[in-house]
């Protein structure tokens, strides 16, 4: 089954790279975008979908990470290797920092504080001016240089956010499907029977906490070389709860899923948004609709899962 | 410094409080009876000042718009939990995403029908002006505030501790199965909770419109904080709110006033701290 | 010389609130030994296989395993050192298969639970010894269901499995033979007077015939309080205890 789903994952990024030169720059950016939010919302399918941890604080990783690159390339002048390695590290430490409190709680509670400290990012890059400029945010952030190769032009860009997804897509599937990724499948199927195993089932969550974290920061690192500009609403409340949504749509708990969530949602805003400004209201409704007729996202739904049985948030 | 720092703070952060009491008690009862975190309800708290200010333009009467506004949401609130949230009983997570879900719709229908621009509802003069204590200014509009949070407390508390309808209420809370068992009508109880809890959200928001004014994006900035507040309050407890929510505001104030680049971190710091020794929270029972 | 107890409690007590669920429950369990918990419902049986697997925090009294004090230690320690349970109601992992439940109890112990670079498929030592455990179980063959869609009688045998695959040396069996048809009961005793002789059962059993069967010790639990305790012919005959099975 693994080979299956590896040969499966070769084919889709093989097609994505053989399609590159062929398309037109706006959807080859569209696509691009996507395939960083799909890596976002697959690191939140690590904790959602996989360990039952509903987490609505992935922005602050994110954030914390392209505000370091930000910061980095355009006040210091540092490469793409310094840059990516210090935002991924930082993303690390916030989110071993944050974890220390959050993974105490159980379900509900983990949702409220994962949301409370994600604002308290989003406070520190509204507030604290001096050093994130505030509600201006960053801007000129320059596309970096790949050992000599300028990644300026969306061609060459894509192709780095490609090698990086799916390196991440590889990382993660190779995580789920481990002995840890078992683990992380039993804490979400019933913590005190771990527990009785002898799983210290604290840190586990912990460790999944921490990683994924870790993941997102490197979404956030593509993110701030993509869009050239990195400000507050990238760690607000409203981008964690995209990729809440991302991880829904597709079906929580496949990983392929979340990345294909992430697809249409960037593609549905781009394009919705061109025939109305009614985006949110769309968003809203389709996340109601997937709700109540597909509970188990995208995915789910193609593999014949239709039972509204197991939505519960262990733990709570 | 100006010399009565401290006592200005103490009362901003007093009457800040006392409107996140009016916002976290309704989400910790909804959160009581039904297990459910509702996410909407910052957008309660929003368009509860948006059709107040709307009422208030009209009628030109704050209280026509107070109580307007408190009723109509009320009603909305009742509404998503009869015909929406009632179909995802016992999931939780998928409860969370459709309340997500609402609040993006209730944040777009803002925007479409009162626009990007900040209002301030307009205030009634018995409630204009400020009181003077010596050297301090207090404006008459926050103690009314306290006075509004404080009788809501008293009457909140009658409720729950004086009546039968309070008494089915905290049995649905204690233990939900158990409470069906004895025979009491829970889903009915869970509905006029989710109203009463929209409602005092609602309440909160037309009375903050009249100091904080009302604009896009009130909804997600104030749900952090009622969330702090429940998470150190324990969710499910009243005295948890009214703690939470004096504490929340006061830190909040002094953390602005003294350390104004850290902001959230000052609701963090604490927040921290007590959940490592309390996971439930200060009153909460898991 | 005084041998090791495997499981020795002291003094143990449990308070909810007001209500005192065990009360000063002394008892001492030697290797190797068979004992039955027994006790008509309400009288703190499951409470105190809790508070001996380290669910639930003890009140007051200690508890020792193999001569470690474990009264404050979590869970997962006690299983570390040996502990191992099963659940009264079902506690398994409804979603995955038969052999993904049975792989997390055979990795539980090992540093192979945080390996996160190769796929459990690839650990053959590990998928050795879960495929053995179903066996000795009677679930062989059974490896790709999905646990939810079992009957009841191959879950309570999972049960059994999950426990027994970490190899324990202190086995807590909290009523095996719940809700089995009395066919599936036999089988259930067939299965359990085969287990490992050096390992040391303690077993909380309502089936009375099962439970003396299978333990030549007995411990009768009242209301909170040890109130037999010793050899199963000495027990039978104990009057209270008759009193309490057969009595007005």
């Amino acid at each position: 089954m693994i080979r299956r789903r590896a040969v499966f994952a070769a084919l889709v990024v093989g097609a994505l790279a053989a399609l590159g030169p062929v398309m037109p720059a706006y959807p080859l950016t569209l696509i691009t975008q996507a395939l960083i939010f799909g890596i976002l919302a697959m690191s939140l399918d690590m904790l959602l979908g996989y360990t039952g941890l509903p987490s609505l604080g992935q922005a602050a990783y994110f954030g914390v990470a392209a505000y370091a690159v930000a910061l980095l390339a355009t006040e210091r002048q540092v490469g793409l290797l310094g840059c990516a390695a210090a935002g991924i590290a930082l993303a690390a430490v916030t989110a071993a920092v944050f974890g220390v409190i959050a993974i105490r709680a159980r379900g509900t509670y983990f949702l409220m504080i994962t949301l409370a400290l994600g604002m308290v990012v989003w406070g520190l890059a509204f507030r604290w001016v001096s050093l994130t400029k505030g509600d201006n945010g960053v801007s000129g952030v320059p596309r970096p240089d790949l050992g000599g190769l300028s990644l300026s032009a969306p061609l060459p860009f894509f192709y780095f956010t490609l090698l990086v997804a799916a390196a991440a897509w590889a990382l993660l599937g190779l995580l789920v499907v481990s002995p840890f990724g078992l683990g992380l499948k039993g804490i979400r199927g019933s913590e005190s029977r771990m527990e009785a195993l002898g799983y210290n089932v604290w840190l586990h969550k912990y460790v999944a906490f921490v990683l994924a974290g870790t993941f997102a920061g490197a979404a956030g690192v593509l993110w701030a070389y993509y869009n050239g500009f990195v400000g507050p609403t990238d760690v607000q409340l409203v981008t964690s709860v995209e990729a809440l949504l991302m991880t829904a749509l597709g079906g929580p708990g496949t990983l392929v899923g979340p990345a294909i969530g992430a697809g249409i949602i960037v593609f549905l805003k781009n394009f919705v948004s061109v025939y109305t400004k009614r985006w949110l209201l769309i968003l809203g409704a389709v996340y109601i609709g997937v709700i109540l007729f597909a509970p188990h996202g995208v995915v789910g739904a193609l593999r014949g899962r239709r039972r509204l049985g197991a939505g519960r948030v262990p733990g709570g | 410094m100006r010399p009565d720092f401290w006592v200005v703070q103490t009362f901003n952060g007093l009457s800040y409080g006392a409107l996140l009491f009016l916002l976290a008690s309704g989400l910790s009862l909804i959160f009581g009876v039904m297990r459910i975190v509702n996410m909407a309800h910052g957008s309660y708290f929003m368009l509860g000042g948006y059709l107040g200010l709307t009422v208030a333009l009209r009628t030109r009467s704050f209280p026509m718009a107070v109580l307007a506004a408190t009723l109509a949401i009320a009603l909305v609130g009742m509404g998503m939990e009869r015909y929406f949230l009632r179909r995802l009983r016992g999931q939780d997570l998928g409860q969370v995403l459709m309340t997500i879900g609402f609040a993006l719709i209730f944040q777009d229908l803002a925007l479409l029908i009162w626009g990007g621009d900040p209002y301030n509802l307009p205030v009634p003069p018995a409630l204009s002006g400020a009181l003077r204590l010596g050297e301090s200014v207090f404006p008459v509009y926050r103690v009314f505030i306290l006075f509004v949070a404080v009788a809501v407390g008293l009457g909140l508390w009658l409720l729950l501790d004086r009546t039968r309808a309070g008494a089915m209420i905290r049995a649905a809370v204690d233990d939900g199965e158990m409470a069906q068992g004895v025979g009491i009508n829970v889903p009915r109880i869970s509905l006029a909770v989710f109203g009463l809890g929209a409602g005092l959200a609602a309440l909160g928001g037309v009375i903050g419109a009249g100091f904080l004014g009302v604009y896009p994006g009130a909804d997600f900035e104030v749900l952090p904080y009622a969330f702090v507040v429940v998470i150190v309050g324990g969710l499910g407890s009243l005295p948890g709110a009214m703690v939470g929510s004096l504490l929340v505001g006061l830190l909040d104030n002094f953390g602005k006033a003294l350390f104004p680049e850290l902001a959230y971190f000052t609701l963090f710091a604490p927040m921290a701290l007590i959940l490592a020794i309390r996971p439930t929270g200060l009153f909460g029972r898991g | 010389m005084a041998e090791e107890f495997a499981l020795q409690l002291e003094g143990v007590s449990k308070s909810f609130g007001g209500l005192q669920a065990l009360a000063g429950v002394t008892l001492a369990v030697r290797p190797g030994e068979r004992r039955a918990l027994i006790g008509p419902n309400g009288a703190g049986k499951t409470t105190l296989f809790n508070l001996i697997s380290g669910s639930l925090p003890v009140t007051a009294g200690a508890i020792t395993l193999f001569g470690r004090d474990v009264t404050d230690a979590p869970a997962h320690i006690r299983a570390a050192e040996g502990l191992a349970r099963t659940f009264q109601i079902t506690n398994l992992f409804p979603d995955l298969t038969v052999m993904d439940n049975c792989l997390l109890a055979v990795q539980a112990l090992t540093p192979t639970r945080f390996a996160m670079l190769r796929p459990v498929g690839a650990y053959a030592g590990l998928h050795a010894s879960a495929r053995a455990t179903l066996d000795s179980v009677g679930l062989e063959g059974a490896g790709d269901a999905v646990v939810k869609n079992l009957s009841h009688g191959e879950q309570r045998q999972l049960e059994i499995a999950l426990a027994l695959a970490g190899r324990p040396r202190v086995l807590l069996l909290d009523e095996p033979t719940a809700g089995l048809s009395p066919a599936e009961s036999r089988l259930m005793a067939g299965l359990l007077a085969r287990l490992d002789p050096a390992m040391t059962v303690l077993m909380i059993e309502h089936d009375m015939d099962i439970a003396l069967e299978l333990s030549p010790h007995v411990t009768v639990l009242h209301y909170g309080r040890v109130i037999a305790d010793g050899p199963r012919a000495e027990v039978r005959r104990d009057p209270q205890v008759r009193e309490i099975y057969l009595g007005a």
